[in-house]
């Protein structure tokens, strides 16, 4: 069962906000032990999602969590908006897609970097994206 | 708001990005390079990202952004000093930068520009004999 | 478990520590605990005590609700118990006894303590019987988690080990993979290969497959990555050692594998040496064009 032993929250509004979320993700993955190429994965992982709730979710807000499971630690992070939400999460998903909303790489890049990746979207009311990373 | 500084080096113009890029950051630098070139007549655009631990597709279309900019302008651009976890990262995001040419470091990079330059040089004088 | 019933373990076992302890050590000696050598008495006992305290303060404060936060010190107890011992080499066995032999010294007090009526007595230690199984339960499954993250870690020193980068001349890197390449393999080749393309400034890399029994579209696609992964950094690569059916399988596949190949490592060699702008010629020996060689009969 995953315990949770340490946890914050960053806004994401500005692009300096982006920079602060791959920093401090960065300090977590540090912190949970990842492998110096598991942090950069779930580094950019991060970033991708984070560029992704500010431009097409209107700003949101990232929750940072160490989780611990018998003895494994890891890194999750879940990713908030209150945005218009994605239509077609199948076709958003795949890369190089581009609606009006241009996802692109993110959403499947941020997914092939994740051990763990999962996505809830209404529409008119927003989409909250979680991934987690763990120790290998 | 900070710019990236940009060097001359010979016929190429050197950018050494060390810091964590915000995206307004990171335009600029598009808009600066694009300038210089121009102003420089230069032939080639070296970027040395040997201090970046991450990029992503934002930093990715940048370098694509400039490799093709500067191929209209007649530069050739060479992305230099990629960190290893940054290279295992961006082929498991998808991203070839297939239109980016890349160099172990700034010298080699040099080296690729120099020899296009050279090869450049050698089709010239053959169309005047 | 009622309130009552449980201040009143609470004060048992605060009561007779000394004599739980005792019979707790007795019985983990008589299964054999010390015999090993891994662990001597005073540090078991060590253990027993700040086990049987920190379970008791659990018992306190969240009565045998194992999985609430009142336990948590508890678990994170067994967690480091059940962690060393994985990495010290004790069996199961031994682990989980631990917890277990708990249990006879904690009735053999209670009984002894005749507080409560026979039936309540029954009770009461049909709950601690329940809570120590959890416990133990819990201590096997970590101990579990911790030795199969002791062979994960072996596996990988031994990928590292068995995959060595060679620099064939400078420049130039050679790649033998022997056996299967399954994905966590490549991760750890592959952070390998590129390491060194940067530590030796390599900028040619020769993978060699003549030891890759067969090749199915995922060692391909991890192949590739690999490829992929040097290119970013500058570095070209050269497949080498493709045998004829390895060739099969990839065409009947699909598989593009955009990079050159060659037949052999001479071959590849050959080409890297070519494209770094080196040749090898012939040396001149010392007395002119006379090959020093070993005098034959007759001469």
């Amino acid at each position: 069962m995953p315990t949770t032993t340490r946890t914050e929250r960053l806004a994401i509004r500005s692009s300096e906000d982006v920079v602060k979320v791959r920093q401090l993700v960065r300090t977590f993955a540090v912190e949970a032990g990842l492998s110096l190429v598991d942090q950069t994965k779930i580094v950019t992982a991060a970033s991708e999602l984070a560029r992704n709730t500010l431009d097409y979710g209107g700003g949101g807000e990232v929750r940072l969590e160490i989780v611990e499971d018998g003895g494994r630690k890891g890194v999750r992070l879940a990713f908030e908006d209150r945005g218009p939400g994605i239509a077609d999460l199948q076709l958003a998903l795949k890369d190089g897609y581009t609606s009006g909303s241009g996802l692109g790489l993110g959403l499947g890049g941020a997914r092939r970097l994740s051990n763990e990746f999962s996505i809830e979207s209404t529409i008119g009311v927003g989409t909250k994206i979680t991934i987690a990373r763990w120790k290998a | 708001m900070d710019r990236i500084p940009i060097l001359k080096l010979g016929e190429a113009l050197l950018v050494t990005i060390q810091v964590d890029m915000h995206d307004r950051l990171a335009t600029a630098l598009e808009e600066d390079l694009t300038s210089k070139i121009v102003a420089h007549g230069a032939k080639g655009v070296l970027i040395d990202i040997s201090a970046l631990e991450i990029v992503d597709s934002f930093i990715g279309r940048m370098l694509d952004n400039i490799a093709a900019v500067s191929r209209i302008l007649d530069a050739e651009t060479v992305v230099v000093g990629m960190r290893p976890a940054v290279a295992i990262t961006l082929v498991e995001l998808g991203l070839s930068l297939s239109g980016v040419r890349t160099a172990l470091n700034v010298d080699r990079g040099m080296e690729l520009i120099q020899r296009r330059l050279a090869s450049e040089h050698v089709d010239a004088d053959d169309d005047e004999d | 478990m009622s309130a009552v019933e449980t201040s009143a373990i609470v004060t048992l076992v605060t009561d007779e520590e000394q004599a739980i302890l005792a019979e707790w050590l007795d019985l983990q000696k008589k299964a054999g605990a010390l015999d090993t050598g891994r662990i001597n008495a005073s540090e078991l006992g060590a253990q027993c005590r700040d086990f049987l305290r920190s379970f008791r303060d659990a018992v306190a404060k969240g009565g045998v609700d194992v999985a609430g936060s009142a336990y948590t010190p508890v678990r994170e107890f067994l967690s480091e118990l059940s962690r060393s011992r994985a990495q010290q080499g004790f069996s199961p066995r031994e682990t989980a006894t631990f917890v277990f032999s708990l249990k006879q010294p904690l009735y053999n007090v209670m009984d002894r303590a005749k507080a409560t009526s026979p039936v309540a007595l029954a009770q009461t230690m049909w709950a601690i019987t329940l809570l120590l199984d959890e416990l133990g339960l819990f201590t096997t499954e970590i101990y579990q988690k911790s030795r199969e993250q002791v062979i994960l870690r072996q596996q990988r020193e031994i990928t590292e080990l068995s995959t060595p980068v060679v620099k064939l001349w400078q420049g130039v890197l050679a790649l033998p993979i022997i056996g299967t390449l399954d994905s966590q393999r490549t991760q750890v080749v592959m952070e390998n290969l590129l390491q060194t393309i940067v530590d030796q400034g390599a900028s040619i890399a020769i993978i060699d497959i003549t030891g890759v029994p067969t090749v199915d579209t995922l060692t391909a696609q991890h192949l590739l990555k690999t490829v992929s992964a040097a290119r970013l950094m500058g570095a070209d690569c050269i497949i080498s050692g493709i045998r004829p059916q390895i060739a099969q399988t990839l065409v009947h596949l699909g598989v593009e594998l955009n990079v050159i190949s060659k037949a052999t490592l001479a071959d590849a060699f050959a080409l890297a040496l070519a494209r770094t702008g080196k040749t090898v010629t012939r040396v001149k020996s010392a007395q002119g064009d006379k090959n020093p060689r070993p005098a034959e009969k007759g001469e």
